[in-house]
């Protein structure tokens, strides 16, 4: 058969690869320009007690794990247990409690069990916009120097924990 | 009376036609739940022109000033405070690129990321006119000899001998 009859089958598998690869991609996950950068400058209030603080110096020296959640946040609370167990494993977690109530977010605590090592209060969201947050829950991993490592946006899922979060985390771990 | 399918489809091409660049060029004003006043009108416009530009990274395909996402009204909210301080519209795009990456301007910068972007159409135009251009330049080549002229004509009827009866 002569080449130019398959010419158009050709360009029509070519389309199909593209949009297949189009279809795969998931236009809600953005690259965060935050990555390789150090934390943005906090000082918040801790969620448990109004009067201690929680600021971002205190990232350093540590490789940890900086969640952004809410009570009114549906995904939050179906990412929460996987929270509990990279915490089993380890892993220091930090949350910024995302223009939330203090009341709320409480009692989302008190009924489905705290993860976290520390809990900043953002309530006017301005810490969440210095972080690029635009779709709770995100999570973040930071190096010992306070560098944003990896993120990740919406729910950490078991698979994410062992492909992505705990080999990473180990590497940081390792590094002097 | 029944409705003509045509004419219905007129219709809402000029409906669409009026419609639509009036809606372009008005654009939705800044919801009135935020009262929003600022020293100058300079930066007003300043401001009305910069929430136009960014795009909502919540609800992707709105700018600010059509979003009401609550992402979007904090946003909106630092973006007037940062104008009523004095910044350059350069200063508040970087402090937004900076947080959202290049995805939350509407017009992208020219970078080697977005080299496809800016020049994908433009090559697709290209190769495709190319392509015409090839195939009508051998379609041509593949027609049969010019039309006879009308001389030519005569001296065919001629030849063949059609006016040996004394009639053309």
């Amino acid at each position: 058969m002569r080449l130019r009859f398959l010419l158009p089958l050709f360009a029509f598998f070519a389309l199909v690869g593209v949009l297949w690869i189009g279809l795969s991609l998931d236009p809600r996950t953005l690259p965060s320009p935050l990555i390789g950068k150090p934390t943005p400058d906090f000082d918040l209030p801790q969620l448990h007690d109004p009067q201690a603080r929680f600021a971002s110096t205190e990232l350093q020296g540590e490789v940890a794990l900086i969640n952004v959640w809410a009570s009114w946040c549906v995904t939050c609370r179906q990412e929460h247990p996987f929270l509990a167990q990279l915490r089993r494993a380890g892993v220091p977690i930090y949350g910024l409690n995302y223009k939330d109530t203090r009341t709320d977010a409480l009692r989302f605590l008190a009924r489905y069990g705290d993860p976290y090592d520390a809990i900043g209060f953002d309530e006017s969201g301005m810490v969440g916009i210095d972080f690029g947050v635009y779709a709770t829950p995100e999570t973040f991993l930071v190096d010992r120097q306070g560098i944003i490592r990896f993120k990740h946006i919406g729910m950490i899922t078991p698979d994410i924990i062992e492909t992505k979060i705990l080999p990473l985390y180990r590497q940081l771990e390792a590094e002097s | 009376m029944k409705s003509h399918p045509m004419l219905l489809t007129l219709l809402c091409v000029a409906a669409t036609m009026f419609i639509a660049p009036t809606a372009l060029f008005a654009g939705p004003t800044a919801p009135t739940m935020e009262p929003l006043t600022f020293d100058t009108p300079e930066q007003e416009a300043r401001y009305q022109n910069l929430i136009r530009e960014l795009r909502c990274t919540v609800c992707q395909n709105q700018n600010l000033i059509e979003s009401n996402a609550p992402l979007a009204v904090d946003l909106r909210r630092q973006i007037s405070l940062m104008v009523k301080d004095g910044a350059e519209n350069k200063e508040v795009v970087d402090y937004m690129v900076a947080r959202y990456g290049d995805f939350v301007l509407f017009r992208p910068p020219m970078n080697r990321t977005t080299y496809l972007l800016w020049f994908g159409p433009g090559a697709l135009l290209l190769i495709s006119l190319s392509a015409l251009g090839l195939i009508l330049y051998r379609r041509r080549s593949q027609l049969g000899p010019a039309p006879l002229s009308e001389d030519e004509q005569q001296r065919l009827r001629r030849l063949l001998g059609e006016d040996r009866g004394g009639k053309a």
